[in-house]
C-alpha cells in the first residue's frame, strides 16, 4: 500500500491525490457529527457559529440548552417514554429472538428458508409501510384493548408502542445470534448432556456464555433501532407515548430550538459507548470462539 | 456376532430397524427446531405479517359504500345509466330510508368522504342534506325523489348516481387507479385531470432521486471501502471508526445536523462567506429542495455501501494484480480489468441495499426536502395523517412494497438472506 522508492511522478500525483480524495470523503462522513458538538454550547439562540464562538471566548459558550433539556417537560417525559419503551421491547425481542435463533441453527430445520425470509422483513420492509400497516392493525388491537377488555387508554398506548418496536428489533437479534451460533461447538452440549445435564441447565451453562456476546450486541441493536425509531411510534402511538426522537422531529418540523443540538449531542455520546460496547463483544466473542480477534 | 446381523436389517440397540430409528430421532430433532422458532414466528406473523396483510387488503376494499346504504345498492345496480333518466322513487325510497339510519349512527359523513374522493363536492351535499334527513319519516313523508332534489340539485344530477352505482362494489380497483392518476369514472377508467396528476410524477422522483442516491453511495463509497481494506489493519480500523459512528448515530442526529450545515445562514454557507466565495446578498440555497434531500441521504446512506464493499474487498487476493502489473498491465488495466471485476459483488450488495432503503425514506426528506425534494412515502404518510384517504395510502404503500420485495429477491440471489452482516 506505501509507495515503493521507484514510482514514478506521475504515480505519487495520483497516490497523494487519491488520499486526499478519500480524506474529503471522510470529512464528509464525520462533519455533520462533529459540527453539532459544539454548536449545542452555543450561549446563543442560534443553529450556527456565532463570533464570539469562533474566538473561542468563554463568553460565547453556555450549557443553557442543556439546561433547558433537563427543565422542559416536554423534552424530559419523552425522554423517559424513550427510556421506558426501548428497554421493554429490547428484552421482548432479545428472548424470543435468542431462541428463535437457537432453533434456526439446529441442523435439520424444515422450510428454514422461509422462515429467515419472515423474521428478517422486518428491516427490509420500508418503515413507512410497517408503520402504514401497524397503524391500521394496532388502531383495531387498542380498540379490542380497551374497549372489551376495559385497559386503561395509557397503557393499551405504550402496548401497542412496544409492540410494534419489538417486531422491529428482531431481524437484529436473529442476524447477530445466528452469526455467533455459526461457529458454535455442538459437541459441547453433546458432552454437557452426556455428563447428566438437563437440556435447561445446558443451555444456561454452556451454551448461553459462549453466544452471550451475539446475544448482547443483538440486544444493544434491537435498543438503538427502538431508541432511534420515529416513524412507527408517529402513527402508532399517541401524543402520551412522545419519545424522544418523535420530540426531536417535531423541534425540526415546526418551532426549532437549539436544544436538539444538546439531545443531538447527548445521543452522539450514547452511540459511542454502544459503539465501544458493540466492539469489545465482537473481539470477545470471536476470542470465545477461537478466532483471533481481527 | 456379525453373521446373523447380515441377513435381517441393521438394528439399533433397543431393537428397532436402525432406519426407523434415526428417522424418529431426525423427526424430535426438527419437533424441537420448530418448537424453539414457533414463539418467534407467531409473534411476527400477527404484529407484523398481518398487518402488512390487511394492509394490502384495505387498498382494495370498499365496502362503504354497500354497507352503508344496504337498500340502495341492490336497487340502483338495475337502472340503466345511459339511459338518461334518473332512478326511479323506489331507488329514492331506499336511500331515504337507509341515510336515516345512516345520519342517525353518523355514519353518512364516512360515506360523504369516501365518495368525495371520486366526485368533488359531494361530501359538502351529504352533509346538507343529513340535517333535513334526520327530521324524515320513511313511511309518512314519501314520495321522496322531490324532497331530495329540493334538498341538494345534486340529487337530480345524473352524474351523482353514476357515481354511486360505479363505486358501490365491495372490491375496487379505484384505489389503484387513483395511485398511478388515473381514475374509476362511470364511463370507464380515464387518466385524472391534468392538475391532479402528480403520483407517477412523485414516483418517478423518487426512483431517480433513490438512483442518484445511489450512484453519489458508489462514487464515495468505492474509494473508502478500497483504502480500509488495502491499509495495514490498525490503521484501517481507526479511519473504519469514522464510518461506524455515523453508522450509529440516530438519524434524526445526522438530519437535524444537515439541517444545521445547509440552512442559509448554516455552517456551509458562512464559510463559504467568509472564504469570500460567495456573496454575503447572494447565500446558497441548499435546503428545502432536491439537493438537499440528496446530500443528507448520501451522507446517511453511505455506511451502508461503505460496509459491504469493504467485507468483499477484503476478500480479493492482492497478489491478482500485482500478477497483473508483473505481466505488463497498466496501473489503469490492472485495476479495471482484474481488480475492479473482483469487487463487483459488493457494489452490487451495496447498490441494492442502499436503493432499498432510500426509495422508502421518510424522515429526512420530510425535514430536509421542503416540497420539490419529497418522497412517495411522505405522501403516504399525508394520506395517513391529514387526508384520510386510507384506501389511497394503502394503494401506495403497496406499489412501494412489491418494487422493494421485487429488488429484496435481487438481493438474495445475489448476496442471500443469510449473509446480511451488521457493522
Amino acid at each position: 500500500m506505501s509507495l515503493p522508492t521507484y514510482a514514478t511522478f506521475g504515480q505519487r500525483v495520483w497516490y497523494y491525490t487519491f488520499r486526499f480524495i478519500c480524506a474529503l470523503i471522510f470529512i464528509f462522513l464525520i462533519t455533520p457529527i462533529l459540527v453539532v458538538l459544539p454548536l449545542s454550547f452555543n450561549a446563543e439562540d442560534f443553529f450556527t457559529f456565532t463570533p464570539e464562538m469562533l474566538r473561542l471566548d468563554p463568553e460565547g459558550y453556555s450549557l443553557k440548552h442543556y439546561r433547558d433539556f433537563w427543565n422542559n417537560n416536554e423534552w424530559q417525559r419523552s425522554f423517559k417514554n424513550s427510556l421506558i419503551i426501548a428497554p421493554i421491547a429490547t428484552v421482548i425481542s432479545v428472548s424470543l429472538g435468542t431462541l428463535a435463533a437457537i432453533g434456526l441453527s439446529q441442523s435439520h430445520v424444515p422450510f428454514r428458508r422461509a422462515i429467515m425470509a419472515i423474521l428478517i422483513s422486518p428491516m427490509i420492509v420500508p418503515l413507512i409501510i410497517s408503520a402504514t400497516g401497524m397503524f391500521f392493525f394496532y388502531s383495531q388491537v387498542g380498540n379490542f384493548l380497551e374497549g372489551t377488555l376495559g385497559f386503561n387508554k395509557n397503557f393499551v398506548g405504550y402496548v401497542k408502542v412496544v409492540l410494534a418496536h419489538a417486531v422491529l428489533g428482531i431481524p437484529f437479534v436473529i442476524i447477530t445470534v445466528t452469526a455467533t451460533l455459526v461457529g458454535f461447538d455442538r459437541s459441547l452440549t453433546r458432552a454437557a448432556a452426556n455428563m447428566g445435564a438437563d437440556p435447561v441447565t445446558t443451555f444456561f451453562k454452556v451454551q448461553m456464555p459462549l453466544i452471550l456476546p451475539g446475544v448482547i450486541s443483538g440486544g444493544l441493536f434491537a435498543f438503538i433501532t427502538s431508541f432511534d425509531e420515529v416513524v412507527v411510534v408517529l402513527f402508532v402511538g399517541s401524543a402520551s407515548q412522545k419519545t424522544l426522537p418523535w420530540q426531536m422531529f417535531t423541534g425540526l418540523r415546526e418551532q426549532i430550538s437549539p436544544t436538539i443540538l444538546a439531545v443531538a449531542t447527548i445521543l452522539v455520546v450514547i452511540s459511542i459507548a454502544l459503539l465501544t460496547t458493540v466492539e469489545l463483544l465482537r473481539r470477545r466473542s470471536e476470542r470465545l470462539r477461537g478466532i483471533r480477534p481481527s | 456376532m456379525s453373521d446373523a446381523a447380515d441377513t435381517g436389517p441393521v438394528l439399533a440397540a433397543d431393537g428397532t430397524p436402525l432406519k426407523r430409528s434415526l428417522a424418529r430421532a431426525l423427526r424430535v430433532q426438527k419437533t424441537r427446531a420448530l418448537l424453539l422458532i414457533a414463539p418467534l414466528l407467531v409473534f411476527v406473523l400477527i404484529s407484523f405479517i398481518m398487518p402488512i396483510a390487511s394492509m394490502l387488503f384495505r387498498s382494495v376494499e370498499n365496502d362503504i359504500v354497500r354497507n352503508t346504504l344496504p337498500e340502495t345498492v341492490p336497487l340502483l345496480a338495475e337502472w340503466d345509466a345511459t339511459s338518461g333518466e334518473l332512478p326511479g322513487e323506489e331507488v329514492y325510497a331506499a336511500l331515504a330510508r337507509d341515510m336515516i339510519v345512516a345520519v342517525n349512527a353518523k355514519e353518512h359523513t364516512k360515506l360523504a368522504t369516501r365518495l368525495n374522493y371520486e366526485q368533488t363536492g359531494i361530501a359538502s351535499m351529504f352533509r346538507k342534506s343529513g340535517r333535513q334527513i334526520k327530521k324524515w319519516d320513511p313511511v309518512a313523508d314519501a314520495p321522496f325523489k322531490d324532497k331530495f332534489i329540493e334538498l341538494h340539485e345534486g340529487w337530480g344530477e345524473l352524474e351523482t348516481w353514476k357515481t354511486i352505482q360505479t363505486h358501490s362494489s365491495t372490491y375496487t380497483s379505484g384505489y389503484f387507479l387513483n395511485a398511478i392518476d388515473m381514475q374509476k369514472t362511470p364511463e370507464g377508467i380515464q387518466a385524472q385531470p391534468e392538475n391532479k396528476q402528480i403520483l407517477v410524477k412523485l414516483f418517478i422522483r423518487t426512483l431517480i432521486m433513490s438512483l442518484i442516491i445511489m450512484g453519489a453511495c458508489i462514487l464515495l463509497g468505492y474509494p473508502v471501502a478500497w483504502i480500509l481494506a488495502n491499509l495495514p489493519a490498525n490503521k484501517a480500523n481507526l479511519l473504519m471508526i469514522l464510518v461506524l459512528l455515523p453508522f450509529w448515530t440516530s438519524l434524526l442526529v445526522r438530519t437535524s445536523a444537515w439541517k444545521v450545515m445547509l440552512q442559509q445562514q448554516g455552517v456551509i454557507n458562512d464559510v463559504l462567506v467568509w472564504i469570500g466565495l460567495v456573496d454575503d446578498a447572494n447565500r446558497l440555497i441548499m435546503i428545502n429542495n432536491q439537493f438537499g434531500t440528496i446530500v443528507a441521504m448520501t451522507h446517511i446512506l453511505l455506511p451502508f455501501m461503505i460496509l459491504p464493499m469493504y467485507s468483499v474487498m477484503q476478500t480479493i487476493n492482492p497478489s491478482y494484480v500485482r500478477a497483473a502489473k508483473s505481466l505488463g498491465a497498466t496501473n489503469w488495466t490492472a485495476f479495471w480489468r482484474v481488480y475492479f471485476p473482483q469487487s463487483v459483488p459488493g457494489i452490487g450488495a451495496g447498490s441494492i441495499l442502499v436503493f432499498i432503503l432510500a426509495i422508502g425514506y421518510y424522515i429526512t426528506p420530510e425535514i430536509v426536502g421542503g416540497t420539490k425534494g419529497v418522497f412517495i412515502s411522505n405522501r403516504i404518510a399525508y394520506h395517513i395523517s391529514s387526508s384520510l384517504n386510507w384506501g389511497l395510502a394503502a394503494a401506495l404503500g403497496t406499489i412501494l412494497l412489491a418494487a422493494v420485495l421485487i429488488l429484496y429477491w435481487a438481493y438474495d440471489k445475489i448476496v442471500g438472506i443469510d449473509n446480511v452482516k451488521l457493522g
